[in-house]
């Protein structure tokens, strides 16, 4: 049952690769939680985080859910801003700019900058 | 000052599920409230009723359960990792044919919407793991 009658910002930051263990899935699982009680929230993807970015990204033969897929739903739910970390996407040489989500890219200061601005950080 | 905490690791590897306790107990002590511990993924085996450590050893079980008891700390477990991770209570022992609940009865099955709630009615969110 939701009580809660405040409205938090809130930003959700995703450092872990997406099958490496089930912080990816948790995270995206709270984020779709979080717009479902139409919470105010970003995303900000980091360090290895940014793997659960890579555009062909094929689970099956783990026979896991393509989180990739997932986060494409994410438009769906109205989520105001997705950030990542320009220093990892160079590092694993990820394109993001056919994402199906709009992506701003940051750099260390800017996410810096940008982690003041909330009420509540969360770290998956 | 009001907190809840979300776990996210599970308190057989590493000692983010003892800091979390040990952070909750301080912060009673000091007169803030716990409003409610949250734990996901792998943290939901802090649950784990059947768990069997060297007697020397103090657990994160016993830490939590102290919290629930004392200071009426709500420990909420989101229902899909604990499922994962088969962490029963009643309910779900039935429902899942399962002759026993695995779960201790200081925690309570919640679903993610505990957690958003938690956020929004806390002044801080601290998250232990991951």
């Amino acid at each position: 049952m939701m009580t809660a009658v405040t409205k938090k910002t809130v930003l959700i930051v995703l450092r872990h690769s997406p099958y490496g263990s089930g912080l990816a899935k948790a995270a995206l699982d709270t984020a779709l939680a979080s717009a479902a009680f139409e919470q105010s929230f970003d995303l900000l993807f980091m360090g290895d985080g940014v793997l659960q970015l890579h555009p062909g990204q094929d689970s099956r033969v783990k026979g896991f859910k393509n989180l990739g897929r997932q986060l494409a739903s994410l438009p769906l739910y109205e989520i105001n801003h997705v950030y990542v970390e320009t220093q990892a996407l160079a590092r694993y040489n990820i394109d993001v700019s056919k994402s199906p989500v709009h992506i701003q890219q940051l750099n260390g200061s800017e996410i810096r900058q940008l982690m003041t601005c909330y009420d509540h950080l969360m770290g998956f | 000052m009001i907190y809840s905490l979300l776990i996210l690791s599970s308190p057989f590897s590493g000692d983010c599920s003892r800091t979390a306790a040990a952070f909750a107990r301080c912060a009673i002590a000091r007169g803030h409230t716990v409003h409610r511990v949250f734990f996901l993924d792998t943290g939901t085996l802090a649950s784990a009723a059947n768990s069997v450590s060297a007697q020397d050893e103090d657990t994160a079980l016993q830490s939590w359960a102290e919290l629930a008891d004392l200071h009426s700390v709500e420990l909420a477990i989101c229902i899909t990792s604990a499922l994962k991770h088969g962490m029963f209570d009643q309910t779900e022992a039935d429902r899942n044919k399962c002759p026993f609940s695995t779960m201790d009865p200081a925690f309570t099955m919640s679903g993610l919407g505990q957690l958003v709630d938690a956020y929004a009615s806390s002044d801080r969110l601290i998250t232990f793991g991951g």
